[in-house]
């Protein structure tokens, strides 16, 4: 195993993508401007060449045509290959949900288990600093609820590599949610350690008189908000889900019956969000409190003043706890 | 000649809006180079797309419509907003997330918009400008009224089915409709020649759905009126929809911060000295207008830079805002 390696957040999942590109020829890329390297600089390789470079026939630009990108990526894998379909960000892939919900998300099913479509749509989430309502949208509660979808949402560079990693070699349409204010994060990545789908991470254990299950970039936010928690005496346990669906249960509701108080912190609107799924479930499986926070439902709006009223911080964090633990 | 000087008017306040807000969008320097606009902080955030070089369509094509004409914009929606006769210092406003601006800081540039005048918004997904334009149509005919809609759209919106959806419509309804391609011949940083099937995709497009089109030298801000007057005339006669083809150039980046690195130094460089403004500017000189342009061009840096102080004076929003304008129903249920 080689040595692990200082990358950011997108470089992680480049590197993912070129490993599984050089292993196997039928791994391919599509998207808008995907050949002078991704407008994130997601399809770069960590010395900074466009993968695209090292792989021209398999890294495709495309027109401004999400539905044919979305479609042809189904088309693609139904006739062998193993396509990742680029949305730029999720709020775009709006213009292709009936192409992965109605083709890519039903298509094994409804013709009886003959066909399989290993997809990995990237639809990148969360508020992008002043780029308001139509490009601050996290949707992953929508691909929750659509069976036939595997849901990832991946919140340090190690997950985004690993499970980029393991959403490639699996069967499935996986809808690969990373976030857009996490592109330049660093961290240590270990090349060729996959992380498994539908496993949690525990991002950090200072006790059990508390659980709080987040995802994506609010995981950082939890854990500041535990760390001021320890500070205070309430010693909470942080659990990032990094797949949302299929969910790891048992380590949620394990650390939930322990701690006897959960809360599940997301940055998408708390309303109908992913965080009622799992409170009700928590709810119905043990005897613990439950409580969610997420965004109000407001679309998020462009003045910092207001853009702030969508962002989920520590000191929120720190206050819904509270408030739940005086329950 | 005084036709000419509007249109060069409407022109040159564009190029100083932008200017400027490129300048508060960097820190750096505004319209004209004085030291003096010298901006410290990012006073705009957030994705600005600057219509820089484009100015002489969104001059062009609005020269030909009044406030109760109806029109959609791309995300490079300043020009169009100001050329329909929106204030300048409400829009800054907007850019700069403050109070007054017209979308009360919640929309920014990428949104920018004025109903009052018939400006129905930028627009943050490509193309779909084009079937709220061709809805706002219907509209118009099923009530009766007088007035067309007008839609721009980027070359790069060509491929994508919204476009195909909306001429269709509006063809099979007859609706009064101008679709106004601003073709750049480039999607962010993309060749559209790469992207985009057949020669002159929107003009040919359009004609194969029986919907008229004109092509013209978008950089030719006569030739842009004068071909624009006599598609929105045919319109306003009944004569159903029409796309205007205006062959131009993005002189910037695709967003403000983008230094546009993957463009041809050449190309460049011969598309400065295509540059709309100047060679308008150039034909005033010709005509011995060359006085009276310097004075349009005072004028606007004069306006611009009212506007710029409007708009680093004006307060904040109130964050209670962020909760208003959601629904009418249900209003306060936020959690
Ligand atoms: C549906 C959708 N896909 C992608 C984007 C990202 N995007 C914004 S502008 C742009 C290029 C648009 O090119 P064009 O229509 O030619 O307009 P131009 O920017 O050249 O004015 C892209 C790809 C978007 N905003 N919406």
């Amino acid at each position: 195993m080689s040595a692990p390696q200082q990358l950011s957040y997108a470089q992680a999942a480049s590197l993912a993508l070129e490993e599984a590109m050089g292993a196997n020829p039928k791994v391919v890329a599509l998207g808008e401007d995907l050949g002078r390297g991704g407008v994130f600089g997601q399809y770069r390789t960590a010395d900074g060449r466009p993968l695209a470079a090292a792989f021209p026939e398999r890294v495709l630009d495309t027109p401004i045509s999400e539905a044919a990108i979305m479609g042809a990526g189904v088309g693609m894998a139904l006739a062998g290959l193993r396509p990742v379909v680029e949305l730029r960000v999720v709020d775009f892939a709006l213009c292709a949900i009936d192409e992965l919900v109605n083709q890519a998300a039903k298509n094994r099913f409804m013709f009886g288990g003959q066909g399989r479509v290993p997809l990995v749509a990237r639809m990148p989430i969360g508020i992008w600093t002043a780029s308001a309502a139509q490009h601050s949208q996290s949707f992953e509660s929508w691909f929750a609820h659509v069976p036939g979808l595997v849901v990832v949402a991946p919140g340090t560079p190690a997950d985004n590599y690993g499970l980029l990693k393991s959403a490639l070699e699996g069967d499935d349409p996986v809808a690969y949610l990373e976030h857009k204010e996490l592109w330049g994060l660093q961290g240590e990545v270990q090349p060729g350690v996959a992380v498994p789908l539908g496993q949690c991470r525990v991002a950090f254990d200072a006790g059990s008189d508390l659980t709080l299950v987040s995802w994506s970039r609010q995981v950082q936010v939890c854990v500041q908000a535990a760390g001021q928690l320890a500070a205070q005496g309430v010693h909470a346990q942080v659990i990032d889900l990094r797949t949302i669906w299929p969910w790891d249960r048992e380590t949620v509701l394990a650390s939930a019956e322990k701690s006897g108080r959960l809360l599940v912190v997301h940055e998408s609107i708390q309303a109908a969000g992913f965080g009622a799924e799992i409170a009700a479930t928590v709810a119905e499986h043990t005897g613990a409190r439950v409580a969610r926070l997420g965004a109000p439902r407001i679309p998020v709006g462009y003045a910092p003043v207001l853009e702030a009223q969508s962002r989920i911080g520590a000191d929120a964090v720190v206050q819904a706890a509270r408030r739940l633990l005086a329950r | 000649m005084s036709e000419l000087l509007d249109l060069y008017r409407t022109m040159v306040r564009i190029r100083a809006f932008e200017d400027a807000a490129e300048a508060a969008s960097q820190g750096g320097v505004s319209w004209g180079g004085a030291a003096t606009d010298k901006v410290a902080e990012v006073l705009v955030k957030g994705p600005l797309h600057l219509s820089t070089g484009q100015e002489a369509v969104a001059a062009g094509v609005c020269a030909h419509l009044g406030h109760a004409d109806l029109l959609t914009s791309t995300h490079r929606g300043h020009g169009h907003t100001l050329a329909k006769g929106a204030d300048p210092a409400r829009m800054m406003c907007e850019l700069f997330g403050k109070a007054g601006g017209y979308n009360g800081g919640k929309g920014g540039s990428m949104h920018i918009a004025d109903f009052s005048v018939g400006m129905l918004g930028a627009n943050g997904v490509v193309a779909d400008g084009l079937p709220i334009a061709v809805g706002a149509a219907h509209a118009l005919k099923i009530q009766g009224l007088d007035a067309i809609a007008v839609a721009f759209v980027g070359d790069g919106a060509l491929n994508r089915g919204p476009f195909f959806e909306a001429l269709n419509w509006a063809k099979v309804y007859h609706l009064p409709v101008l679709f106004v391609c601003e073709d750049n011949r480039i999607s962010a940083t993309t060749p559209s020649a790469a992207m985009t099937a057949g020669e002159n995709a929107a003009s040919r497009r359009a004609e194969a759905m029986d919907i008229p089109a004109l092509r013209v030298d978008g950089n030719d801000v006569q030739a842009v009126s004068e071909a624009a007057g006599r598609l929105v005339a045919e319109i306003r006669s009944g004569q159903g929809p029409r796309l205007l083809h205006a062959i131009t150039y993005r002189l910037k980046g695709h967003v403000s911060v983008d230094p546009a690195s993957y463009r041809d130094p050449l190309e460049v460089q011969a598309a400065l000295e295509n540059d709309p403004i100047t060679l308008a500017r150039d034909k005033l000189a010709t005509r011995g207008l060359a006085r009276e342009a310097e004075g349009i061009e005072r004028q606007a840096r004069d306006e611009i830079a009212a506007a710029v102080a409007t708009a680093r004076s004006a307060p904040a929003p109130e964050a209670a805002s962020a909760y208003t304008d959601v629904l009418t129903v249900g209003e306060g249920m936020w959690q």
